[in-house]
């Protein structure tokens, strides 16, 4: 139970989707302009990312990993189609999105009708795919944790949205220089914000346990900390590469 | 078909500056701000959609009259997808620590909203000759973004240029260390790349006035 809690404020807050590794900027960028079409959007991609990543998770389980495939028979050990990963994946999250589409246009269409253009177009958001691509290299263990990741990870992305899209509203009548005005501020906050968000980072390391991911991100988190110290930092560099 | 006329030239100089995909077009972010903490890292990156990009361009030019307009955004996501496993498969072969450092970035070439949208807005109408200089056209603008924030961030952040420390040694305080600077660690955390790819938007539209928003 810890586990679920600790994988859903982690994917929120310390991996967010936005802040921390950038997944789903392009339609992050374009659709912050208000706030009602923004929390629109968000809510879609909660609701594909919550169907797409549990479904990828039992097609890398019994398909994609090494050894994957012992369930058809045991002289299949050995096989290794990890590199069709790619291309299952997102051949996965087109047909549900198309899937998710028929069932919301039949079921509710004022739903259907408020989501518009952005449901096919969540088919090509990284967002989505790299959920499912991070579930994989994270190693998520079982169903519930992949739903759980799903979700949080959607979450994370809409509270982001959803954050930008407020402040765009507010500061249309503000004084940004003009070679700033839209895409550059934007760019600029959503720094800050990630800057703010970056402060989570210490959130859940007060714990008996530093299972932490081996990611390039906590290598680079342990930077920060100790920074004044040179040589922790020349080593440290090292690291990332 | 051999030399390069005006028109086409144009093809590939246009997304160098005034229709660069990053800052104006707003497409592949995602990977641009994710990966350039290192030169290197750029590089490749800039190098794989250099190369998905012209190839696909090209194949999906010459398929053009024969891809059925209902599925055609499956027909573009499956071409991308194999070129960009061919990708992942060399980089794993031949750099396999870039390919540790790049790892789920590979695979989001595949949602690269400039490879699906150049697709679209000018492979599917175009013939190949055209549309391979305009991936190679795009793939360049978008490489340019990727190498000067790689740059600036690792220069800042570890005081290197591709792995070589080129300020001078951090522990033995030579260089510009001896005189007290520091490697400001800040500039390799990714909201560094937002709030860099901001600032040279902010210099691009200062330069060419036409390109401001309202």
């Amino acid at each position: 139970m810890i586990e679920h809690i600790e994988l859903f404020f982690k994917s929120i807050f310390i991996d967010n989707m936005v802040f921390a590794v950038f997944l789903g900027m392009c339609s992050y960028l374009a659709v912050s302009k208000k706030v009602s079409t923004a929390v629109g959007l968000g809510a879609a991609v909660i609701f594909v990312l919550a169907v797409t990543v549990p479904l990828n998770w039992l097609l890398d389980q019994y398909l994609l990993q090494p050894g994957a495939l012992v369930w058809l028979g045991p002289e299949y050990a050995d096989y290794d189609l990890g590199f069709l990963s790619f291309i299952m994946f997102i051949a996965t999250i087109a047909t549900m999105v198309q899937l998710v589409e028929i069932v919301v246009e039949k079921f509710s269409p004022s739903l259907y009708n408020s989501l518009g253009i952005f449901l096919p177009l969540i088919a090509v958001n990284c967002a989505i795919l790299g959920g499912s691509l991070f579930m994989q290299a994270r190693e998520i263990e079982t169903l519930g944790l992949a739903l759980n990741y799903g979700v949080s990870s959607g979450i994370g992305w809409f509270l982001a949205i959803l954050a930008i899209a407020a402040i765009r509203e507010k500061i249309r009548y503000s004084n940004v220089p003009p070679a700033l005005r839209g895409l550059g501020i934007t760019f600029i906050i959503t720094g800050l914000m990630g800057i703010g968000f970056l402060s989570f980072g210490g959130m859940l390391t007060g714990g008996d346990d530093e299972s932490e991911s081996s990611t390039e991100l906590s290598a680079e988190k342990a930077n920060t900390i100790q920074i004044e110290d040179n040589k922790e930092l020349a080593n440290n560099t090292k690291i990332i590469e | 078909m051999g030399l390069l006329s005006k028109k086409d030239g144009k093809l590939i100089t246009d997304p160098l500056t005034d229709n660069n995909p990053i800052t104006i077009q707003v497409l592949g972010i995602c990977s641009a701000l994710a990966i350039t903490a290192e030169l290197k890292a750029s590089l490749v990156m800039a190098i794989a959609v250099l190369f998905v990009l012209g190839v696909g361009n090209v194949v999906i030019s010459l398929m053009r009259n024969i891809i059925p307009s209902k599925i055609r955004i499956i027909v573009q996501l499956i071409v991308v997808a194999t070129l960009v496993i061919i990708v992942d498969q060399v980089l794993k072969a031949f750099q396999y620590e870039l390919s540790k450092t790049l790892s789920v970035f590979i695979g989001l070439i595949i949602t690269n909203c400039i490879i699906m949208g150049r697709f679209e807005a000018f492979a599917l109408g175009n013939g190949p000759w055209k549309a391979f200089l305009d991936g190679i056209g795009n793939a360049l603008g978008y490489g340019v973004i990727l190498i000067i924030v790689g740059f600036f961030r690792e220069l800042l952040g570890s005081g290197t240029l591709f792995g070589i420390p080129v300020l001078g040694d951090a522990i033995e305080k030579t260089g510009v260390y001896s005189i007290g600077y520091e490697n400001n660690g800040f500039m390799l955390m990714p909201p560094m790349a937002l709030i860099i790819v901001g600032l040279l938007i902010w210099v691009q539209r200062s330069k060419n006035k036409a390109l401001i928003e309202d």
